[in-house]
């Protein structure tokens, strides 16, 4: 059993394929492995006996008794394709993501009980390539957050020290696959909700360019920032999967896909290629031992045959504060949807409809998500538009410019992921803006639109865990011109295999018994 | 004391719902009258995480729409969110455009067009209760069928200055949409929607006074009586030393009223940003081309036509240009009677004459070009009498293989003319058989020349031309 978990996706897949393995067994594996959640992952599982009351069709009954056992992910799941490139595998589905007659909250109150219907086209992209729904992960409400903190249906827990968060606003996929939950999952990012998860719990989170994956059917955050993408145990699942979600989409007008798709990576040297390392890291607050990791990791590249290169990136400092402009702005206009009227939570007002609506969203909404929606309409409002968001779209323009004219002279711009590594539960909750400041290394990406990836690089002890304490592992983010995934993916197969982190890690890797029952 | 020395000052909204095959943003077909929300999906009811797709074909009309209104095309022009909570409105923004909308200035007949853009419409909030209306509802319900539907928002500049101006140019706005095919144009149905900016300013001045708004206008008629009873309110408040507030009023066809919906206060900030779920139009030339080619000629440059070319007054253009479908009838008449008459007189047979001769019958169907250019020509060489002109129509449009020589032959309705002296004498013995009306036109009492043509008329069985008539009965008093 346990060597069937430790397969890969890409090993998996391969051995499925060829008979080697059974595809029943493989995913019952990992269906035991989801349902034995002890990290609150999930929000919801397959084989959760939500599976079989799923009022699929919208009726008001159940499933038919024995319709269910038919398929084991439960009848209302999208029926898998036979074949494909992900044939036989279970993939977690980060809660934003629409499933239809499957419950989905985007960890919200206010989405509590509301099960779509119709299904996001990222996640019909997997299933069509053979892929099964294995659960819907818990996540930060309507993904705003860092920690997973932000969640109705409480914190997700870090598969390597139960004390400590996850990240966000991916933290149930990130945690799910870290802690051996799922071979792999899906998640979204904004300002960073793929790759400082990722980076927090050790494995390889990708963000793609904008456009590059459908945005239909993700209940959308900040629309201009907001992009599907992976998370896996390796840098080759992350290009598998990439591969099966890039895409034109005709239900997403913003959607291009990737030109020529992307194939499995191969590449084991980095000679010829340029890394910048912006000359701006040098101030920036981080930890000792995230900075060490960093420095260690550039060696490594220059072992591997590539170049550094100081660049700057003059306004990324500016990033955060014009990321909390933007998307709250964007998010305030997104989430006025979610008003008692139609589908999710209504608390009937009394007097009127504006007391329903006040009451509804009073109650349905969280503390973070209240304060974004109260930021982003002050930012739109009439007479301070141009001083706000107006100012951020600026700030915008200029922190793209400047990644142009970086990437005029290297082929990539690395930095660290999160400036530490994975933080205690409740030690930011208090300060909504050292909260802010995770995403201080992956928001400027996410205004420019391009794609980065998160790689685990090395272990850290936490500065706030004493003496003695378990080290953590800590992320390596390589950001590349728009669409040129494809180039990045394979230096970071390039730098994933000298680095070695999970060989190195061996046995204390979470998924590997560490967080499993 | 309304003060009528104050000038009216007026522009337009028009809203036009287009007749694409399905909506705005999502695939779901437009209706008019079905079952509450049959024509609905994830996208038109704001599901979590959906997202709008444009309706080509609505971009199309939308630049057919512009090109007909001479206006400036925007070479990219985007969609902003306009934001606002209300039932009706189930994202809790609309799709619409805000600064840089698809058409820019343009000009319908002397009215400076502002701007016309694309949107989606709201869907229909009904209110359970007596009036109607939210308040003292006890409970609302929405049908989201029209939600989504395509519009476009058409903006003049203030340049009408009368009620019945504005009601004149809005049939000129409609006539035009309607000719393009983009659009029902139904007032009643909704289809078309007429909200006024009214103010008022002294005479000669050039600013512009406090503006309200006014809704809810379902026909040209109430348009126009809806904007006289502003600006009559408006009169009066200023000649009484008030001041005008700007608000938005509803207008009551039933009982005339203008009620107040919001003031200036209550006033929404849309809070207005790009839509990020979209991209901009940006039209090809090949999509400028296919709308410009598809435009058939329109009302205003039809009537402009058949004024300077073909001498039409102006109201009889007007109407003709109105009306495509017999506007090109009539063309066809003038091609075929070449030379033998004015085209005004092909333009009165085809507004009048025929006009009566197809009312009158259910079955009565318009004789060929030719064959009614046959009976102008022969009318206007006076072969046949205007009078009896109308009588061989009538068999005319009964009967679509008669030939008019041959109804004039059979039914007798050759012109009698004056030279063989037939007329003259039946003419004399009219005269002779009515001395006393003889001797009033002797006396100078012209109409009663009338009485002796009656009595011609009816001996000659209306083959006799009226004007010779008159003029041997002239000739025979001494006149």
């Amino acid at each position: 059993m346990a060597d069937l978990l430790d397969l890969t996706v890409a090993e998996a897949a391969a051995k499925i394929a060829a008979g080697e393995i059974s595809a029943d067994e493989y995913g019952a594996a990992w269906r035991a492995a989801a349902a034995g959640d002890e990290l609150n992952a999930y929000l919801w599982t397959a084989d959760g006996a939500d599976a079989l009351e799923t009022d699929w069709n919208g009726d008001g009954e159940s499933a038919p008794a024995g319709e269910g056992d038919a398929t084991p992910y439960g009848s209302n799941a999208p029926a898998p394709a036979a074949s494909g490139p992900l044939a036989g595998i279970p993939i977690a589905i980060k809660d934003i993501f629409t499933t239809q007659g499957i419950p989905t909250t985007a960890g919200s109150r206010i989405l509590e009980g509301y099960r779509p219907p119709y299904t996001a086209s990222a996640v019909r992209r997997l299933t069509a390539a053979g892929a099964h729904v294995l659960g819907k992960t818990n996540m930060d409400e309507f993904a705003m957050g860092s920690s997973n903190e932000n969640s109705a249906y409480g914190p997700v827990l870090n598969p390597w020290d139960r004390g400590r968060v996850p990240g966000g606003s991916s933290g149930g996929s990130a945690a799910a696959v870290a802690g051996g939950l799922a071979p792999a999952a899906l998640g979204t990012d904004t300002g960073g909700s793929i790759r400082q998860p990722a980076s927090l719990c050790g494995i390889v989170g990708l963000k793609p360019t904008y456009g590059a994956i459908s945005r239909f059917g993700m209940i959308a955050f900040a629309s201009s920032l907001d992009q599907c993408g992976p998370f896996t145990r390796d840098v080759t699942d992350a290009a598998l999967l990439l591969g099966v979600l890039q895409g034109k989409d005709p239900l997403d007008s913003t959607s291009v896909g990737i030109e020529g798709g992307i194939a499995l990576p191969t590449r084991e040297d980095l000679a010829g290629l340029r890394f910048g390392v912006p000359r701006e890291l040098g101030e920036a607050t981080l930890d000792a031992g995230v900075r060490a990791v960093f420095e260690a990791t550039v060696a490594r590249i220059e072992e591997l045959g590539g170049q550094i290169v100081e660049i700057t990136l003059p306004h990324a400092e500016h990033g955060i504060s014009a990321y909390y402009v933007i998307a709250p702005a964007e998010a305030s206009s997104n989430l006025a949807r979610f008003d008692g009227v139609r589908y999710g939570l209504r608390e009937a007002g009394d007097e009127d409809l504006i007391e329903m609506y006040e009451r509804t969203r009073s109650e349905g909404f969280g503390a973070e998500v209240k304060r974004r929606i109260m930021l982003g309409t002050y930012a739109l409002s009439s007479g301070y538009y141009d001083a706000y968001y107006g100012q951020a779209q600026k700030v915008r323009t200029r922190i793209a410019q400047d990644f142009d004219t970086a990437f005029a002279e290297v082929d990539f711009v690395i930095t660290p992921t999160s400036p530490s590594v994975a933080f205690g539960l409740g030690a930011k909750t208090d300060d909504p803006l050292a909260m802010y400041l995770n995403d201080f290394f992956t928001v400027p990406m996410s205004l420019a639109g391009i794609p980065a990836i998160a790689l685990p690089a090395g272990l850290a002890a936490p500065e706030d865990g004493g003496a003695g304490a378990p080290q953590l592992p800590v992320g390596f983010q390589i950001a590349a011109p728009a669409f040129a995934e494809q180039k990045l993916l394979d230096a970071a197969h390039a730098l994933e295999g000298a680095l070695g982190f999970a060989a190195a890690v061996g046995d204390a890797l979470p998924w590997k018994g560490g967080a499993r029952a | 004391m309304p003060d009528t020395a104050l000038e009216a000052v007026i522009g337009l909204e028009i809203h036009v719902q287009l007749s694409t095959r399905t909506k705005m943003f999502c695939g779901c077909e437009l209706s008019f009258g079905d079952d509450p929300n049959v024509h609905t999906c994830p996208i038109c009811l704001a599901h979590p995480g959906v997202l709008p797709v444009p309706n080509e074909e609505a971009i199309r009309y939308a630049l057919k729409i512009g090109m007909a209104l001479g206006c400036e095309i925007a070479p990219r022009s985007i969609f902003h969110r306009k934001n606002y909570f209300y039932p009706d409105n189930p994202k809790a923004y609309q799709i619409s455009q805000y600064d840089i909308p698809i058409c820019g200035a343009g000009k319908l007949g002397d009215i400076r067009i502002t701007r016309a853009h694309l949107e989606e419409d709201a869907a229909k909030s009904i209110h359970l209760g007596d009036s109607g209306r939210i308040h003292g509802s006890g409970a609302s319900l929405v049908d989201f069928n029209r939600g989504g539907t395509p519009l476009v928002e058409i903006v003049t500049e203030p340049d009408l200055r009368g009620a019945a101006e504005a009601a004149e140019w809005a049939r000129l706005l409609r006539e035009t949409v309607r000719q393009l095919g983009v659009s029902d144009v139904n007032m009643e149905e909704g289809s078309l929607r007429v909200d006024a900016n009214v103010s008022v300013r002294p005479a000669g001045s050039t600013e512009l006074g406090t503006k309200t708004e006014l809704k809810n206008m379902n026909s040209f008629r109430f348009l126009q009586r809806g904007i006289e009873a502003e600006l009559e309110r408006q009169r009066e408040l200023l000649g009484a030393g008030g001041t005008v507030e700007q608000e938005t009023l509803h207008f009551d066809p039933a009982s005339g009223e203008l009620t107040s919906l919001r003031s200036k206060e209550e006033a929404h900030d849309y809070r207005y940003f790009p839509e990020p779920d979209l991209v901009a139009i940006a039209p090809t030339e090949a999509l400028l081309a296919e709308a410009r080619d598809s435009l058939p000629e329109l009302p205003a440059a039809r009537t402009a036509r058949y004024e300077a070319e073909l001498g039409l007054d102006e109201a009889q253009a007007r109407l003709l240009a109105g009306d495509p479908e017999q506007a090109g009838y009539f063309e066809a008449v003038v091609a075929a009677v070449g030379e033998g008459a004015e085209p005004r007189v092909v333009a009165n047979w085809v507004t009048g004459e025929l006009t009566a001769a197809l009312r009158a019958s259910e079955d009565a169907e318009r004789p060929e070009p030719g064959v009614l250019a046959d009976l102008i020509g022969a009318v206007a060489s006076k072969q046949v009498s205007h009078a009896g002109g109308k009588q061989v129509l009538a068999i005319l449009v009964a009967d679509r293989d008669a030939d008019v020589a041959e109804v004039v032959e059979r039914e007798g309705l050759a012109q009698m003319g004056g030279d063989d002296g037939e007329l003259a004498g039946i003419v004399a013995a009219a005269i002779a058989g009515d001395p006393a009306a003889a001797e009033q036109i002797r006396s100078g009492n012209g109409k009663a020349i009338g009485a002796i043509v009656g009595a011609v008329m009816r001996e000659t069985g209306g083959r006799a031309d009226g004007g010779e008539v008159n003029r041997l009965i002239r000739e025979q008093l001494g006149l």
